[in-house]
């Protein structure tokens, strides 16, 4: 599904939830009964559970063992699968990650088609979560995206509010500390956006040799102003605190950080960035845990589940098929659809990462990237 | 003893020389002593000693080169790096056997990775030849296909490379496969290896070695069988180099069935349109015309490098020697200062404030002193990250000290101090929660040093100030030797304090080893830095005992 398709069917708005339970699950033959999975921990995590997890468990008796690893998957896949000893089997992690797992033969291709369950429209897996399928280990859940956050109490703007992203690298409207993710991904792109570079050519610019310099050269300009990030939780307390100004971090952070905590916070959704969320298996599982694996799989990543998970988490499913039945906040009763990265107010100006781009050049910008940060 | 040497050994009660009775007593006991400790040294070992090996080994191990690219790494060793030329067909054909099984193997994203620490680029140029390398040699698979036909098909190559035994063993594993699968049986024996014919690989060297490498891979990655499968493209290269080099005659060697396939082929080679390998290269990524490419590869061939160990300290390994490393990639020897410097800061910060509190306590009426010590304990107690977490709190520049800083006027609102994120925060954080280790053996020691000391120096005529220099002081200097060991060793490893409230600044090396390790992985490096920071810590260890005597630091 492209990102219009996307946002047209979060258009159509809230049709009433389905069934609670599948009742037509199959039974699962040579099946462990319990399964290690691993995520990010946090109110995340818990959409997992509520949505996918505690159904299953309800329906079928396996046990889930939750390990929030997710930051560390790849180093610690590798090294299990180094030692021999995959004790993991199904692993949530973004999009490069599932990329360079798949890359390095530490995760299990599939094939979506065959594994996973169609449609409630009737659609076949690989149309209804279409772009989201960026490789053959990656099996989507959710769409995310990066996006800043600004206080909307900063006495030295004189009344001013961000209205576009350029605010970012406007120390004289908008003075006071930012705050930045502590890797080259997003930044670079948007300090070259800042910069006079147009979309489409991105990319472009940025696989010339001074390229990577120039955003450097355009990041350097509020480099004294910045404090940096490697947990997403870390705006939302910076800005809380009122220690930042502004700073970039997950949709899903920002929503919790306005809507359930009330804070003098606003969201400038512009250039925010998509990115995708999902599932890897570890390769080489021996068969009964693979087969529970997939049996789960099957039952988490349907249409109801995936749009069952937005009741606790500002992400957008996956499938196109789950987006009509977006609903309410389990708690809050507000309607989500509003707060997804993907609704049309949301996405006048969006960046997807250039996913094969990153796969091949993130080790040289990521080794200058940190070079430049520790000078 | 007189009477033991007249007489011969002396016995014990049962008969048997003393000697010997007593050795097997001793030995028994330190057996006995042995198995006592065995618990603990085997749990040493395996969770100290070990991992260190282990890391030490990483360091500088580099078997991931001449393992992806065997033929390339032996091709290389003619090729002169200075000439300023690409390496030869030779070389770009080896390269192109090498990559199109590591791509199968999923190594070569891998293998890209490791060279890109080396050379940046490295790491692009392997995954972006990788999708490609399927192709290569296409041509040659279209014309062969053309010119006789037998070849497209699977079965004719493991008739013109398999060796008979092998083809008997794999029919006869299959048939036992098919027999269990009929009766339910389980069945887990792995099928025979592929195995090629006598003297297939002297008559066509290259093609027989890709062959088998390809009929491998197929077997043990894929569970497929060789002799239904159509052979990589770089197959057909590998033989239409062969065909142009082998005469007449030694197709005549091989046997009926290979010399009815090949001989036709032998005559058709010469009249195919030929392709230069290097341009198909140069097509998927013009960085494979850098010769600092080639000569990365060259010069990284050896099964173990001191590359990362040179990573480490800023240089680098080329194929002329060891350089510096780019300019804008220098930060290694800067961190490694930054850390040194910080941790002895540290050790300075506790011993100013740990040495009144010690001695407080050390002096102080049982009943006072025993609630101080709990005052000193308590942080100790209390975890880490929330005391971390604590100074932020309190630091940051909406902060509870800038606030009080600000209220009583003495900073001005707009300009709050920047006392976090920076090296500030690191040493006050990390002081705090180093102080307890240089308190308690400073406090331990000075419990002992008799008071009448003191007293008999200033009844002897000595000032305050004396009594306290001259003779105090001096007994107390073990436990300020102890204290400084434990908060240096512990600042100089400490990751998760400088990582919360170091922001760039006020991070330590060993943050930089926690990156690669769990981001970058690149584990190597990741390896080196540990070792190096290892031998410094024992370099200093060793320069203390020199100075100040291991015997006389003193935990109480």
């Amino acid at each position: 599904m492209t990102m219009k398709q996307l946002l047209s069917a979060t258009a159509l708005a809230a049709l009433p939830a389905g069934a609670l339970f599948a009742q037509d699950l199959p039974p699962c033959e040579n099946c462990a009964d319990s399964i290690t999975a691993v995520s990010w921990g946090g109110a995340y995590q818990t959409s997992q559970i509520k949505a996918y997890a505690e159904p299953y468990t309800a329906l079928t008796g396996t046990t889930f063992t939750w390990d929030e690893s997710s930051n560390e998957a790849v180093a610690k896949l590798r090294a299990q699968s180094e030692a021999g000893n995959i004790t993991w089997d199904l692993v949530d992690v973004e999009g490069p990650d599932s990329q360079r797992l798949c890359d390095e033969g530490l995760a299990m291709e599939v094939d979506h088609d065959e594994i996973l369950a169609a449609g409630d429209d009737g659609s076949a897996p690989t149309d209804d979560f279409s772009d989201s399928v960026i490789n053959d280990c990656f099996i989507p859940q959710i769409v995310f995206s990066t996006t800043f956050g600004y206080r909307t109490d900063v006495s030295a703007w004189n009344g001013n509010e961000p209205d576009n992203l350029c605010a970012l690298f406007d120390l004289e409207t908008f003075p006071g500390k930012r705050s930045l993710e502590k890797r080259p991904k997003k930044n670079i792109e948007w300090a070259l956006l800042c910069d006079g570079v147009a979309k489409d050519e991105l990319y472009d610019v940025l696989s010339t040799p001074e390229g990577l310099e120039r955003a450097l050269a355009k990041l350097d300009t509020i480099k004294s102003e910045t404090i940096w990030w490697s947990a997403g939780a870390e705006t939302p307390q910076r800005l809380a605190d009122g220690e930042v100004v502004m700073g970039s971090t997950y949709n899903g952070r920002l929503f919790s950080l306005i809507v359930e905590q009330n804070q003098p916070v606003k969201m400038l959704w512009d250039w925010q960035v998509f990115d995708f969320d999902g599932w890897v298996i570890p390769a080489d599982l021996p068969e009964d845990r693979l087969n529970r694996v997939l049996h789960f799989l099957h039952f988490a990543t349907d249409t109801q589940r995936l749009a069952d998970q937005a009741k606790y988490i500002s992400y957008g499913p996956a499938r196109a098929s789950s987006q009509p039945l977006v609903s309410t906040h389990a708690d809050l009763g507000i309607e989500m659809a509003p707060h997804m990265p993907t609704n049309p107010e949301n996405q006048k100006n969006y960046l997807v990462n250039n996913i094969e781009w990153w796969a091949d050049n993130q080790d040289d910008v990521e080794a200058r990237f940190q070079a430049w940060l520790a000078q | 003893m007189s009477d033991a040497t007249s007489t011969g050994p002396m016995l014990a009660a049962d008969g048997t020389p003393l000697k010997r009775s007593l050795n097997r007593a001793l030995r028994a006991q330190k057996l006995r002593a042995l198995m006592l400790i065995a618990p603990l040294l085997v749990f040493i070992l395996v969770t100290f000693i070990a991992p260190i090996t282990d890391m030490l080994f990483r360091s500088v191990e580099n078997q991931i080169v001449s393992d992806t690219l065997p033929r390339t790494t032996r091709a290389l060793e003619g090729w002169d790096h200075n000439s300023g030329e690409l390496p030869s067909e030779d070389v770009f054909a080896a390269l192109t056997y090498d990559l199109v099984a590591a791509a199968e193997r999923k190594d070569h994203t891998r293998l890209g990775t490791r060279l890109n620490y080396e050379t940046t680029g490295m790491s692009s140029i392997f995954r972006k030849t990788g999708r490609r390398i399927d192709d290569f040699g296409e041509t040659y698979m279209d014309q062969f296909a053309e010119a006789t036909p037998d070849l497209a098909a699977p079965e004719t190559w493991v008739t013109v490379m398999a060796d008979p035994g092998w083809r008997a063993d794999y029919a006869a594993w299959e048939a036992a496969r098919a027999a269990a699968r009929e009766t339910g049986r389980d069945f887990d024996r792995p099928p025979p290896l592929f195995r090629l014919k006598n003297g297939v690989a002297d008559i066509l060297p290259e093609a027989a070695d890709v062959y088998a490498e390809f009929a491998r891979i197929a077997q043990v990655e894929n569970g497929d069988n060789p002799a239904e499968e159509e052979p990589w493209a770089p197959v057909y290269l590998a033989l239409y180099r062969d065909l142009m080099h082998v005469g007449p005659g030694a197709i005549e060697r091989l046997d009926d069935a290979s010399r009815a396939t090949l001989a036709p082929a032998h005559d058709a080679v010469a009249g195919f349109q030929s392709e230069r390998l290097a341009d198909l290269y140069l097509d998927a990524d013009k960085g494979w015309g850098e010769p600092a490419i080639w000569s990365t590869i060259q010069a990284f061939s050896s099964n173990y490098t001191p590359g990362y160990f040179l990573a480490s300290v800023d240089l680098r390994q080329t194929a002329d020697g060891v350089a510096m490393q780019d300019e804008d990639r220098r930060i290694y020897i800067m961190l490694f200062e930054r850390t040194l410097f910080m941790s002895l800061a540290i050790m300075g910060a506790c011993i100013l404030l740990g040495y009144p509190i010690a001695f407080l306590l050390a002096n102080l009426p049982l009943r006072t002193s025993n609630v101080l010590l709990i005052l000193v304990l308590l942080p100790f107690w209390t975890s880490l990250l929330v005391r971390t977490s604590s100074w932020k709190v309190l630091l940051q520049q909406q902060g509870v000290i800038n606030d009080v800083l600000v209220w009583i006027g003495l900073v001005d609102n707009a300009n709050r101090l920047v006392m976090i994120n920076n090296q500030f925060g690191t040493i006050v954080a990390m002081t705090h929660i180093l102080l307890p280790f240089m308190i308690l053996p400073l406090y331990s020691v000075m419990k002992t040093i008799p008071p009448t000391y003191v007293r008999a120096a200033k009844s002897l005529g000595a000032s305050n100030w004396t009594a306290f220099w001259r003779v105090y002081f001096p007994q107390s200097v073990p436990g300020i030797g102890a204290g400084c060991i434990l908060v240096f060793i512990l600042a100089i490893g400490y990751y998760i304090t400088p990582e919360l409230v170091g922001g760039t600044t006020g991070t330590f090396i060993s943050n930089r080893i926690a990156y690669h390790i769990s981001s970058s992985l690149n584990w190597g490096l990741a390896a080196a830095l540990g070792s190096i920071l290892l031998a410094v810590v024992l370099l200093l260890y060793w320069i203390y005992d020199r100075i100040v005597g291991i015997d006389n630091v003193s935990l109480g």
